[in-house]
């Protein structure tokens, strides 16, 4: 109590300008971290980070787990987690390859698949704030078993998505937009304005940020939490039928094992973006600029001449040393 | 005569097995402070939770306001109905804004959801001013309210609950963890609530605080109202040897008060 005290009596000289650096730390620091990381693997390998190829393959792959952890962020900024993403991928597109098998209709399966994504995400929603399940728990076991029913009902097989090939379908969500840029790298722009509106500019950011900084007085004063929850766990399933549709088509065939592998670089984007594990902070401009940085690890890992077998190893690293680091800074802030 | 502000009939509610409230009977009218005395489990909490639409009574319990019955009452209904609410320190989200802590739960917004920042800066900003005591610039409506000391927070709590028109102002032991000069402010704002002709609550376990401040003072027990009466009718000390009473025996020998 009275070191606050003594903080906010030593503040009084504090220009707008400082104020704007305290407040945006973490989003400076991931810049500085990205530009950084740039750096190294330009000078260890310039002559593939100076041509425009490696950046037309960031922007082809990246989306595939970066759309996913855009929404994961307004998860994990109510202070809840989702690991079940993979797994709505693979049952969402399996109902498109099933519907798109059986009617031939795109725009249909579309409809559905995303329908399937969206009550997947919300039925976690509803098992975590209905019955009161740690979202944690909840999730591995809504993950294993979408990911069970994708087994049972392929038996392992995977489905050919060459229908779509050549319509506009498939040039809307994973053509190439003035014959460079992959349109998921479009989608994943869209959706990051659209999630930074309503994180910030609309009234459901404002309960999201509010339910992951203290949920019992959010309620006391009116907030549905519940509703809140259900409602971002209904976009993060929402989302991860989308990222599944393009990570399909881009290889244009289904496979069930869909997902699997996105986990972790999903989740290092989001807390190395500078989302708190502890709810109630996290930016979109961070997990956006971290999942370049975790895509480009990837590539770059490779380009600079170590073995791919590093790059789980790195990503585990990031995601340890960005909570920690968080963490103590988070501290020091108080 | 006047309608009661808010009038409970008949309010009982059991969590599970345990009965936090037993036919309580509870008014508060304009112009009066009410000093809710008891241990801890005597129910006070559940109570006002009740009023602010946070818990249900169980059936058979009935809520007016103004003298009229409300059913299934919620907290953004209580709300609406001018009931605000002072918690202690914990009502606060800490990493967020002022802004964002005063328009808790009531954003300003468009018909889309799509919130008015700029006003609410503004509102917040001019609040900052003349009613919180910030004049200097190093705290903006933006500040993160982790940042400030334990009475700047309650000053945002208590601000938070005059901005918005209220009716009945309750507050749950709004001390706490203040120093004794904050105490003091807020002690001063709670004996200000009878003459803009608003009812209050007060809720506090100190009854040196809620004695000078109250004009009637409720006390409850394990879920019972144990007595009431009017402070005109008892002296401090009086009041502190049938509270005594009332923890040893559950019952206070007084006469009931009579209505304000």
């Amino acid at each position: 109590m009275t070191a606050e005290r003594v903080s906010t009596v030593a503040k009084p000289g504090r220009s707008p300008f400082t104020l704007w650096l305290r407040t945006h730390a973490l989003q400076i620091g991931i810049t500085i971290v990205a530009i950084g990381i740039w750096g190294i693997f330009a000078i260890g390998s310039p002559q593939t980070f100076f041509r425009g190829n490696i950046y037309q393959a960031f922007m082809s792959t990246t989306p595939f787990f970066g759309i996913m952890a855009l929404w994961l962020t307004l998860v994990v900024i109510t202070g809840e987690i989702d690991l079940s993403f993979p797994s709505i991928m693979t049952i969402s597109m399996w109902v498109f390859a099933t519907v798109m098998m059986a009617t031939g209709n795109l725009a249909i399966a579309l409809a559905l698949m995303l329908l399937m994504g969206l009550s997947a995400g919300m039925l976690n929603g509803i098992i975590i704030t209905k019955v009161g399940v740690p979202s944690l728990v909840v999730t591995i076991g809504t993950s294993f078993f979408w990911r069970g029913m994708v087994k049972v009902l392929t038996g392992g097989t995977g489905t050919s998505l060459l229908p779509t090939r050549d319509t506009l379908f498939y040039e809307v969500f994973v053509g190439r937009l003035f014959g460079f840029i992959p349109m998921q790298m479009v989608w994943m722009a869209l959706f990051a304005i659209l999630c930074w509106v309503l994180l910030n500019r609309h009234r459901l950011g404002a309960h999201i940020y509010l339910t992951g900084d203290n949920a019992d007085s959010a309620r006391l004063m009116g907030v549905d939490v519940d509703r809140t929850k259900i409602v971002v766990f209904g976009l993060a399933g929402f989302s991860a039928a989308f990222a599944g549709l393009v990570a399909s088509l881009e290889v244009t065939y289904y496979w069930p094992t869909l997902g699997e592998g996105y986990l972790l670089n999903t989740l290092s984007s989001v807390f190395l973006g500078g989302t708190s594990v502890f709810g109630g902070t996290g930016t979109i401009y961070g997990t956006f600029v971290a999942s370049f940085i975790i895509g480009a690890i990837n590539a770059g890992i490779v380009a600079i001449g170590m073995s791919g077998f590093w790059t789980e190893l790195i990503y585990g690293l990031i995601i340890v040393l960005s909570v920690v680091t968080q963490t103590i800074v988070g501290r020091r802030i108080k | 005569m006047t309608e009661p502000t808010v009038r409970l009939v008949n309010i009982s509610k059991s969590f599970g097995e345990v009965k936090s409230l037993e036919n309580v009977n509870f008014e508060v009218y304009p112009g009066e402070v009410v000093g809710l005395l008891g241990d801890n489990g005597a129910g006070k909490s559940t109570l006002i939770k009740i009023i602010t639409g946070y818990h249900q009574p169980d059936p058979g319990g009935e809520i007016y306001f103004h003298g009229k019955k409300v059913e299934n009452l919620t907290v953004p209904k209580a709300r609406a109905l001018g009931v605000e609410t002072v918690y202690q320190e914990k009502a606060l989200a800490d990493d967020q804004s002022v802004w964002r802590n005063i328009f808790m739960g009531r954003e300003i917004a468009n018909r889309l959801g799509f919130l008015d920042i700029k006003q609410m800066r503004a509102v917040t900003q001019r609040l900052m001013t003349e009613h919180m005591g910030f004049t200097s610039k190093a705290v903006n409506p933006d500040t993160p309210v982790r940042t400030m000391s334990g009475g700047e927070r309650q000053g945002i709590a208590i601000t938070r609950a005059l901005y918005f028109e209220a009716e009945l102002i309750i507050l749950d032991e709004p001390t706490m963890a203040l120093s004794l000069s904050e105490t003091r402010k807020v002690l001063d704002f709670i004996a200000n609530i009878p003459k803009a002709g608003k009812a209050g609550i007060f809720i506090d376990h100190n009854i040196f605080h809620v004695y000078p401040v109250v004009d009637r003072i409720v006390v409850l027990d394990r879920g019972r109202v144990a007595g009431e009466f009017r402070k005109a009718d008892v002296s401090l000390e009086e009041l502190i040897d049938r509270l005594y009473q009332v923890a040893r025996t559950g019952r206070l020998e007084a006469a009931r008060g009579g209505k304000a």
